[in-house]
C-alpha cells in the first residue's frame, strides 16, 4: 500500500483501528524560526517507520514533538494536531503517562549517574516496581536485547555514565525498553555505536516490530531501507515524501530531490 | 623544520614570564595565611592546654579558660545550621529545578545576591529589630542564631543553585522522558550529584558563621556569663566575642590569651573546612560522569 501525504485523509479512514500516532499539519517553530513546516503523516501499529533527510531536516524537532520535549525548551512552539491511539497529546494534561509510553535514544547517549542496574532499573521503579527478583528480571532482559549483557554482567554496580559511548547509548536502549514502551524512538541511534554492534541492534529492532511500534530517524539511507516498512523523506522543514520503503529504493519515487538524496547525490 | 627561529624563542620567553608572574602572585596570597598561622601558633600556642578548652574563665578574664565561648559558638552555629540549611537548599532546588525563568525569578535571584552584600552590622540591626523585639526572643542563643541564619543563607542558596545546575540537564531530559516527574528526577538523579557542591556552601557558611561577631553582639552573645546555657533562649558567650572583648574591653589581660583564642578560632574554622574537603573527596569519588 502505497501512502503520500495527499492521500493521508482517506487512509487513515481505512486503518483507524491500527493507527499509532496521527500527525496532522505539524509545524515547529524554534523563536519563531520554522524547523519543520505543515507535516502530516501516520505511524502505524507495529512498524518501523523510517526518516531519512539531510542535517537541520527537522527530523529530530519532528521526534522532540512526539514525546512532548517542547516543554524542556522554552523557544520551541509547536502547532498542529499529533494524536497517541487517538488522543491528543498537547491537549492531554498526563504527559507522565504519555512519555512512559514512548521511548526516545538520541544520538548522544545519557548515562544517567547511577549505576549500570540502576539505569535500567529506573523506569520500572518509576512505574513502581520495587521487588527485587521482578526488577532483575527486567534489567537482564532489556540489556540482553540492547547486545550489551555480556558485556556488562559481572558489574551491574558500576557507574553507566563510565561505559564507554558505544556502550553507554546500548545502556540508553536499554533504559528505553525498560519502559516497555508502545512506541520506541530512535534518532540516529548508530552515530556513537560501532558497525558490528550497529547489525546487531538492528536485528534486535526487527524482533522488537512485533511488540512495539518504531520511528526510526536515520542519517544512514541504507539502514532505513533494512529496516523500515515505511520511509518518510525530510527536507529543509518539510515532509517530501512518505512511500513503502521498498518502492522508495526501487526507483519508484514521486519527488526527484527524494530519489537524488537516495541515489547520494546531495545529503 | 624543528630549528627553534626568533619567534619561537620569544612566545617561549613570554609564556615563562607569565608562568612566574601567575605563581608568584599566588605565593603572594598564601603569604597572609602562613604569617597570621605562624604568629598565632607562636605567640599563642603555649597557653593552649586542655584547661584552658574546657575551664571558665577565672579573674575576670584575664586567666583562666575559654569553655563557655567555645561551647556557645557551637550552639550558635549548630542553630543557625539548622535553620538556613533546609531554608536554603530547599530554595536552591526551587530555583534551580523549577522556577519559570522570569522577571520574578529574576528578582529574586537579585535579591539573593544583595541579601549576600549586606553589611553584617545591618543584619545585626535587623536581628534586634525583628527577634530580639518583634517576636520577643529576647537576647538569646535563637534571635543570634536566626541572625546568623539569615546572614548567611544567601551563601547556601548559591552555592546550592550552582551545584544542582552543575549536573548536566542531559541527565534531567533522560529522565522526564521516560515519564518521571520534576520530584522524581530531582530525588534520584539531579540531588545525588548535587550533594558535594551543597555541602560545600554549608561549610563556607560554618567558617562565616563561626567567626561573625556583630551580627550576634546585640541579639545573644554576651560580654561574660557565669553560667553555659541552658537552652535556645538563654543568652551565651561566643568566641569570637570573647577574643574581641579579651584583646580590647579587659584590662591586664597576658599577651598570649587573646592569641590562644584566635587560635582556638581558626582551628575550629580550619578543622570543619578538613572534615567537610575529606567528606566531599569521598561524595565525589564516588559519584562520577
Amino acid at each position: 500500500m502505497v501512502v503520500a501525504a495527499k492521500t493521508t485523509e482517506a487512509v487513515t479512514q481505512n486503518t483507524a483501528q491500527s493507527l499509532k500516532l496521527d500527525v496532522r499539519n505539524l509545524s515547529i517553530h524554534y523563536s519563531g524560526i520554522p524547523a519543520l513546516e505543515n507535516v502530516t503523516l501516520d505511524v502505524r501499529e507495529n512498524e518501523i517507520f523510517g526518516i531519512i533527510g539531510p542535517a537541520n531536516a527537522g527530523k529530530t524537532s519532528f521526534l522532540k514533538a512526539l514525546n512532548r520535549m517542547d516543554m524542556f525548551t522554552s523557544n520551541m512552539k509547536v502547532q498542529g494536531d499529533i494524536r497517541f491511539n487517538g488522543y491528543d497529546i498537547y491537549k492531554s494534561r498526563n504527559i507522565y503517562a504519555l512519555r512512559s509510553r514512548i521511548g526516545v535514544v538520541f544520538p548522544l547517549p545519557v548515562g544517567l549517574p547511577l549505576t549500570i542496574y540502576e539505569n535500567v532499573a529506573l523506569a520500572p521503579r518509576l512505574s513502581g516496581i520495587r521487588n527485587k527478583a521482578e526488577l532483575d528480571v527486567i534489567v537482564e532482559r532489556c540489556l540482553e536485547r540492547a547486545a550489551l549483557w555480556d558485556e556488562v554482567k559481572d558489574r551491574l554496580d558500576s557507574l553507566g555514565s563510565l561505559l564507554s559511548g558505544g556502550q553507554q547509548q546500548r545502556l540508553t536502549i536499554a533504559r528505553a525498553l525498560s519502559q516497555e514502551p508502545e512506541v520506541l524512538m530512535l534518532d540516529e541511534f548508530s552515530i556513537a555505536v560501532d558497525p558490528v554492534t550497529t547489525m546487531r541492534i538492528e536485528d534486535v529492532l526487527k524482533e522488537l516490530k512485533s511488540e512495539m511500534t518504531i520511528v526510526l530517524v536515520t542519517n544512514l539511507v541504507q539502514q532505513a531501507r533494512r529496516l523500515a516498512d515505511r520511509t518518510a523523506f525530510f527536507l529543509e522543514g518539510r515532509c517530501v515524501e512518505i512511500g513503502d520503503t521498498e518502492e522508495l529504493f526501487t526507483g519508484r519515487t514521486k519527488e526527484q530531490s527524494t530519489q537524488d538524496y537516495i541515489e547520494g547525490k546531495f545529503g | 623544520m624543528f630549528e627553534i627561529s626568533d619567534l619561537n624563542k620569544r612566545n617561549q620567553k613570554k609564556q615563562k614570564l607569565f608562568q612566574i608572574l601567575f605563581m608568584l602572585m599566588t605565593l603572594l596570597l598564601i603569604a597572609p595565611v602562613l604569617i597570621i598561622l605562624g604568629t598565632l601558633i607562636y605567640k599563642g600556642g603555649s597557653i593552649i592546654s586542655v584547661d584552658f578548652l574546657f575551664t571558665h574563665p577565672t579573674d575576670g578574664m584575664t586567666a583562666g579558660g575559654i569553655f563557655p565561648a567555645l561551647f556557645g559558638t557551637v550552639w550558635l552555629v549548630a542553630v543557625a545550621l539548622l535553620v538556613s540549611v533546609p531554608i536554603g537548599v530547599a530554595a536552591a532546588i526551587y530555583l534551580s529545578e523549577y522556577a519559570p525563568d522570569n522577571w520574578f525569578t529574576r528578582i529574586i535571584n537579585l535579591a539573593i545576591i544583595n541579601l549576600a552584600g549586606v553589611p553584617s552590622i545591618v543584619h545585626a540591626l535587623f536581628g534586634v529589630g525583628a527577634f530580639v523585639i518583634f517576636f520577643k526572643f529576647g537576647t538569646s542563643i535563637l534571635a543570634a542564631s536566626l541572625t546568623l541564619a539569615i546572614m548567611t543563607l544567601p551563601v547556601v542558596i548559591v552555592a546550592s543553585r550552582e551545584s544542582l545546575q552543575a549536573v548536566p540537564k542531559a541527565f534531567r531530559e533522560a529522565c522526564w522522558n521516560m515519564g518521571a516527574t520534576r520530584w522524581q528526577t530531582i530525588r534520584r538523579v539531579v540531588l545525588p550529584n548535587a550533594v558535594s557542591g551543597i555541602l560545600t556552601g554549608v561549610i563556607l557558611e560554618v567558617s562565616r558563621t563561626t567567626g561573625e561577631t556583630a551580627p550576634i553582639m546585640f541579639t545573644g552573645a554576651a560580654f561574660f556569663l557565669p553560667f553555659l546555657p541552658q537552652g535556645v533562649f538563654d543568652q551565651t558567650m561566643a568566641l569570637s566575642l570573647h577574643l574581641f572583648v579579651v584583646s580590647t574591653q579587659v584590662p591586664g589581660v597576658p599577651e598570649a590569651l587573646p592569641y590562644g583564642v584566635a587560635l582556638v578560632l581558626i582551628a575550629m574554622v580550619l578543622i570543619m573546612n578538613s572534615i567537610s574537603i575529606a567528606f566531599r573527596m569521598y561524595l565525589r569519588g564516588k559519584k562520577k560522569w
